[in-house]
């Protein structure tokens, strides 16, 4: 049960709609990067962040999270079983990164001084630490993925033309290449790790600066840990809804040995995040919040109803075992975190006398959902032609 | 063989954590040293007019397009609440007077120059730095125009240049830091005709502020905005209302980058828990590794050497 390339074409009628989407996107970036982010944007200065921020970075990095857990699994914890899930997770969590990234690039007023942070320092800033965390992760993420390339290629260079010349020396270099990335890659997948849990809970501290300006149901000091939490949550049932969504496109069977495995550890993990995050409430009293039944108590209540339906969902035997209901309990665990990111950093802003509440533009939403539909594309594209899904042999 | 092996393995490992941790810069905050006689301004809004003076010269004095001097006496900005933005680094505001309504309460706005700024303390790059003196001033060659000095801003002072792509600034007032190098007042405190803002030793101008509510208990609400709000800042104010009536936020009194701190700073103790963290992975994962590769027998054998080898570990750290 190797990685294969997967046999399959590229386009489908979704992949239209996809390439569609994705282009809708780029014009609204070209309008930004044009005239400025007004041009674009609903954000002013009383709302300086808004959906770039919550959804492509906030969202983004947490959903992206699989990589590092199922890293942790599968070399850490060594657990042979899960090796399967390992590539997939690795090529989510590069591909959003990636995506993460360019949003920051995006969003930042200056895009051109993007590499500003990586010389000057400033310890005290959540976002510096973030910032300096996610470009080095990004980095390991394209070394962890460097030997699926080597392997790729191995033995099968081919360059056209003169350049024939070549295939020798670059076959051979691929394989040092291989075999020195086989000897340290520990040192990368543990590096990964490590930079995870602390920019995951990093983006946790970002939002407690604001101070006031955040709502009490979300303000709070525990936030990196809530954010780390919900991070390492959301990991599996990312993976899980992944793997579902390819198996059903490629027409594959879905690998219900080990999702259910998988999904066996999602319940703990979410009890977890789901006893601090309402601990930390009933601590600072501010569930009288709650009892106002404003936008505010409702979007609570929306990420509280998401977590708990999943939890008690991922506890039942029956749904660990059906592909559907399985797919089920994932979706809900991931829009439970995404719900929580939109909440903290754009629901939970509430400037002082803002005359008006921030909603995303019409040119944000497309932004966001392109860079999405391209993550999509990008993925397909990958396993495509590259070894990244096992399939059992038939 | 075996002993070879581990020594290696904990050179690679080393390597791995300083590239795993390069990131944290120095964690100490740097904590300046503020001066004794650091500066400050009182702005008296009960003496305060509205002529908007302040307004014009501000804009003069940083370059800003401005209308002609004469239109500034057109009272009809005040029908709706201004904030600073890319056109202004301050505005005056109008609100009405309950105890004598034919004299409105006028409020400047502008950067307070916190004493412990949250903008500061949170600026990526460090664009943003509190000098000596008490200001608080904006560096445009570094800044990337994240924003996130204007999340952090309690005041929400710093505005960004939404309609431009290239170039955009992040503006806020400078306290006159080019003025006040050759020796002048700030603009806007030497162009007021009616001494509603004192510029001095910040101590001194605290001094004065609580001298004037003394002496006028029926004019004032015993409360001096700045004296105390998230730590303090450099410029102060004294008004008749409350000042949560008069668009100012309501803050508490410890400063706003205070538990953002705490918390980066915990996270980073001088690299402690990162190295902790990749040194317990590392470990954890050549045991298990080990483990599998060795019959059970040997087993025990592993974990004794591991004891070992953390000692070693936190001996070479210390
Ligand atoms: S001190 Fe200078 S920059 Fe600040 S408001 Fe006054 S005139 Fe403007
Ligand atoms: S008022 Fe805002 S911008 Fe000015 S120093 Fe304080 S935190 Fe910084
Ligand atoms: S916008 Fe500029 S000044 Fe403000 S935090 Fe970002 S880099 Fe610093």
């Amino acid at each position: 049960m190797n990685p294969e390339p997967v046999k399959h074409k590229f386009l489908t009628p979704g992949v239209f709609i996809l390439i569609v989407l994705a282009l809708n996107g780029l014009v609204f970036l070209a309008i930004r990067f044009i005239w400025g982010l007004g041009a674009v944007t609903n954000l002013d200065n009383y709302t300086p962040w808004g959906l770039w921020i919550g959804v492509d970075v906030g969202a983004g990095v947490a959903l992206a999270a699989g990589g590092f857990t199922s890293a942790a699994l599968g070399h850490i914890i060594h657990r042979e079983h899960y090796h399967a899930i390992v590539r997939p997770a690795l090529l989510t969590a590069m591909l959003g990164y990636t995506f993460v990234a360019f949003a920051v690039m995006v969003d930042i007023g200056r895009f051109y001084y993007i590499w500003h942070p990586l010389i000057m320092w400033n310890g005290n800033s959540a976002l510096f630490e973030v910032g300096i965390c996610v470009m080095i992760y990004l980095t390991v993420l394209y070394i962890e993925f460097l030997p699926i390339v080597c392997e790729r290629f191995m033995g099968r260079v081919n360059l056209p033309g003169f350049l024939k010349a070549f295939n020798k020396p670059v076959d051979k270099l691929l394989t040092v290449l291989n075999s020195a990335l086989g000897k340290t890659m520990f040192i990368f997948i543990i590096a990964g790790v490590v930079l995870s849990t602390l920019h995951q809970s990093s983006l946790g501290t970002l939002m407690v600066i604001a101070g006031q300006k955040m709502h009490p149901l979300w303000q709070t000091p525990v936030l990196p840990l809530l954010f780390l939490l919900s991070a390492i949550a959301v990991g599996f049932p990312m993976i899980i809804f992944e793997s579902l969504i390819a198996a059903r496109s490629f027409k594959m069977k879905p690998e219900m040995h080990i999702l259910s495995k998988l999904g066996g550890m999602v319940a703990p993990i979410l009890g977890v995040y789901f006893a601090f995050k309402i601990g930390d409430l009933f601590i600072s009293e501010d569930f009288k919040y709650l009892m106002k039944f404003d936008t505010n108590a409702f979007m609570y209540f929306g990420e509280c109803v998401l977590t708990l339906t999943a939890f008690f969902m991922f506890l039942s035997r029956r749904v660990l075992n059906s592909p559907l209901l399985l797919f089920i309990a994932s979706t809900l665990v991931i829009a439970g975190v995404l719900l929580n990111r939109i909440n903290n950093f754009i629901v939970a802003y509430n400037p002082f006398f803002d005359p008006n509440t921030y909603f995303p533009s019409f040119g944000e939403i497309s932004v966001t959902v392109g860079c999405i539909a391209m993550l999509v594309l990008a993925y397909r594209f990958i396993v495509l032609n590259f070894p990244v899904i096992s399939q059992e042999k038939s | 063989m075996k002993n070879l092996d581990r020594r290696s393995f904990l050179k690679v490992a080393a390597a791995g954590v300083s590239a795993s941790t390069l990131g944290a810069s120095q964690v100490k905050g740097a904590e300046i040293k503020l001066d004794e006689n650091r500066i400050g301004v009182l702005v008296d809004t009960a003496v305060c007019v509205g002529c908007r003076l302040c307004e014009w010269a501000c804009r003069t004095a940083h370059h800003l397009p401005t209308d002609a001097l004469e239109t500034y006496a057109d009272d009809s900005v005040f029908k709706e609440f201004r904030r600073p933005d890319k056109t202004a680094l301050t505005v005056v505001n109008e609100f009405e007077n309950e105890k004598n309504p034919l004299l409105p309460i006028h409020v400047k706005t502008q950067c307070m120059h916190c004493e412990k700024p949250a903008c500061v303390s949170a600026c990526i790059v460090g664009a943003l730095t509190k000098n000596q003196d008490g200001s608080v001033v904006w560096d445009g060659d570094k800044c990337i125009g994240c924003r996130y000095c204007m999340v952090a801003c309690q005041f929400q002072i710093p505005t960004y240049d939404y309609d431009v792509s290239i170039d955009p600034q992040i503006r806020k007032c400078d306290f006159c830091e080019d003025r006040r190098k050759e020796g002048l007042l700030p603009a806007c405190v030497n162009i007021c005709p009616n001494e509603a803002l004192i510029f001095g030793k910040r101590c001194d101008v605290l001094k004065i502020a609580k001298e004037r509510i003394k002496r006028k208990p029926e004019v004032y609400v015993n409360h001096i905005y700045g004296e105390n709000e998230i730590g303090g800042t450099s410029w102060m104010y004294i008004a008749s209302k409350d000042f949560d009536k008069l668009k100012m936020a309501t803050l508490g009194s410890s400063p706003a980058p205070g538990i953002s701190e705490a918390i980066q700073h915990g996270i980073f103790a001088y690299f402690v828990p990162p190295v902790t963290l990749y040194t317990l992975l590392g470990t954890f994962m050549w045991v298990l590794k080990r483990r599998k590769e060795k019959s059970p027998e040997e087993i025990g054998d592993t974990k004794k050497e591991v004891i070992e080898e953390k000692k070693d570990e936190k001996g070479e750290e210390l």
